[in-house]
């Protein structure tokens, strides 16, 4: 049990946060820049130090005000993983990651370099240095440098933000791993609804400072009332888009996305400017034989990838149309189609649905 | 052309006197780099100006304060007489002293840049690994900053080899004992015939910093490939 109430005010800043969770699987802080998630995270590790508060992990007080008890950073043995990676440069990979193994009581080493290294794919470039390494190469040689020392938990504060859209896949797998196979907790910071989906068993939502909700991660991303609070459309998909061109007489603008075109109403942006479009999960509906006839302009090829919980009556299938669209659809219509992973479908965007608020010019966003 | 004895005792007493005045310089020129990097405390601007000062004085000056202070009538001297009995007046370790000195502040410099410059983040990411503040600094930070600690060394050992005023005010000129290179040269130039003897020291100081340099370039060079991998 992660127990965290913490109070500071830095500026215009202020944070009150309180909140409890159950520190099996992933925890995840969600919430738009500047609601507070890393601060809140750098408190859990020691990084800050709130005016007042508690924060205790299972029956280890890290900090109580009250109590006068604050443990230094390296007394806490909580691994953080930074977005930026920041490796030790003159430092190989293994060196890198066997930093922290010293420090570690010997009788709660449960990573080993072999078992890291082997989880993470890392064994190829033990040798070499965090300069020659790209970016999810560097996010992996981060995360395993931080198991290495062998934490009660590990604090991920975006860790895939800096990487572009197939790192980022490439390392949201290993994450997966990590989750399923070292039992270790992790408290998993981002502003993407599709990684907090994806990995998270608990969602703490947090907006301007504090926390706006907290609970099982199915219930928490279905109460669409969070989304303006979180400042995020919670269920949807992103997908990266150029524009490809115009169409003047119906007023609509051609967006290249993986998968296909996507048409939406009409764009005052160059052809050749990249952006990303948020398609979300309600507007998606899905056909399993190719639709003919239909007012929707956008129809894809694809293949279902995953099918989520029931919520309700509906259930979001995720699609694969060369990048990851999420369908909100009855969960009759799901089983009357007989959706299943692996299973061709078309899934079907109204163009109208795309609202232009949603797009984000990729050179604007903070990602 | 073989050196001569003397010529021979020159160079080493300057490699000597120089090796000497850094190597005991360097902890201290690190701790105080690192003090005005890093804190600011009441007081910093005058410790700044201290550390600063023998880079303006004339080293006249500087030799001059040294042999007040630390010359056998001197209260530092006496002291360090009566309790441990060294002697820095008239010896090469006096030498050393005032070398060190005037190099201090061109150490201190190039240390405190590279601190400065140096990423404190990765200092915070390696607490969070659980090591504690003296591994942090001994582990990353001096690593790190070891282009600039060497670049400082290089710089005060080469001012160490060419000191001149305060060494000759503080220790003057005995031969074998404080007659470095630089003061074995002007000793050429006041005697008559000396000037091919002190043509002969020109050359072998070029020759010796020059080779300094070159050192310091390639092992600057080696650093910077380390670190960037």
């Amino acid at each position: 049990m992660l127990t965290v109430d913490a109070r500071l005010s830095r500026g215009e800043f202020a944070l009150d946060a309180a909140f409890s969770a159950e520190t099996a699987g992933v925890i995840a802080l969600f919430g738009a820049s500047g609601a507070g998630k890393t601060t809140l995270v750098d408190a859990i590790a020691g990084l800050v130090r709130p005016h007042e508060g508690r924060i205790a992990l299972g029956d280890r007080v890290l900090f109580d005000s009250g109590a006068g008890i604050d443990l230094r950073p390296e007394r806490r043995r909580i691994g953080y993983v930074f977005q930026d990676g920041r490796l030790f440069p003159h430092l190989s990979v293994r060196g890198n990651l066997l930093y922290g193994r010293r420090f570690a009581p010997r009788e709660r080493r449960f990573a080993t370099l072999e078992r890291i290294a082997d989880l993470l794919g890392l064994e190829a470039m033990l040798t070499r240095r965090p300069g020659t390494l790209s970016g999810g190469e560097r996010q992996r040689v981060a995360l395993g440098r931080a198991l290495m020392a062998q934490p009660d938990m590990l604090l991920m504060d975006e860790p895939l933000a800096a990487l572009d859209v197939p790192r980022k896949a490439q390392v949201i797998d290993y994450i997966e791993r990590l989750r399923d196979e070292m039992g270790v907790p992790i408290v998993f910071v981002s502003h993407a609804v599709d990684e907090v989906a994806r990995l998270a068993g608990t969602v703490v939502v947090m907006a301007q400072g504090r926390v706006a909700a907290a609970g099982p991660a199915a219930d928490v991303m279905a109460r669409l009332d969070l989304d303006p609070l979180a400042g995020i459309e919670a269920a949807g998909a992103v997908l990266e888009a150029t524009v490809e061109s115009h169409d003047a007489a119906y007023g609509l603008t051609l967006l290249a996305v993986p998968g296909g075109t996507l048409r939406v109403p009409r764009l005052g942006l160059e052809p050749g400017r990249r952006l990303r479009v948020r398609v979300r999960a309600r507007d998606v509906s899905l056909a399993t034989a190719e639709p003919r006839e239909t007012s929707v302009l956008n129809v894809f090829r694809g293949r279902v990838v995953e099918i989520g919980p029931r919520r309700g009556a509906s259930v979001d299938v995720a699609v694969d149309i060369g990048a990851r669209l999420t369908a909100r659809i009855t969960a009759r219509s799901a089983d009357a189609l007989a959706l299943a992973p692996g299973r061709a479908v078309y899934a079907l965007v109204k163009s109208v649905a795309v609202d232009p608020a949603s797009l984000v010019q990729a050179e604007q966003d903070d990602i | 052309m073989a050196l001569t004895p003397l010529e021979v005792e020159a160079i080493m007493l300057s490699l000597r006197v120089a090796g000497w005045a850094v190597l005991v310089s360097l902890p201290l020129g690190i701790a105080v780099a690192w003090l005005l990097a890093r804190y600011r405390f009441p007081g910093h601007s005058i410790v700044n100006g201290l550390v600063h000062l023998p880079l303006v004085l004339p080293p006249v000056v500087v030799g001059f304060v040294l042999l007040l202070l630390l010359g056998r009538q001197g209260p530092l001297g006496a002291w360090l007489d009566d309790w441990f009995g060294i002697t820095l007046a008239f010896t090469w370790q006096g030498a050393a002293v005032a070398s060190a000195v005037v190099s201090f502040p061109l150490m201190v410099r190039a240390i405190r840049l590279s601190i400065e410059g140096m990423d404190q983040r990765l200092e915070t990411a390696a607490r969070t690994l659980g090591a504690p503040p003296v591994w942090v600094f001994l582990s990353i930070s001096l690593p790190l900053m070891a282009p600039g600690v060497l670049t400082g060394t290089i710089l005060a050992f080469a001012r160490c080899l060419g000191e001149f005023g305060a060494t000759i005010t503080f220790v003057s000129n005995i031969p074998g004992e404080t007659r470095t290179l630089p003061l074995a040269l002007y000793t050429y130039t006041q005697v008559p015939g000396g000037l091919d003897g002190a043509f002969r020291l020109m050359v072998i100081a070029i020759v010796i910093a020059f080779a300094a340099l070159v050192a310091s370039e390639l092992l600057a060079r080696a650093l910077r490939r380390r670190l960037e991998g």
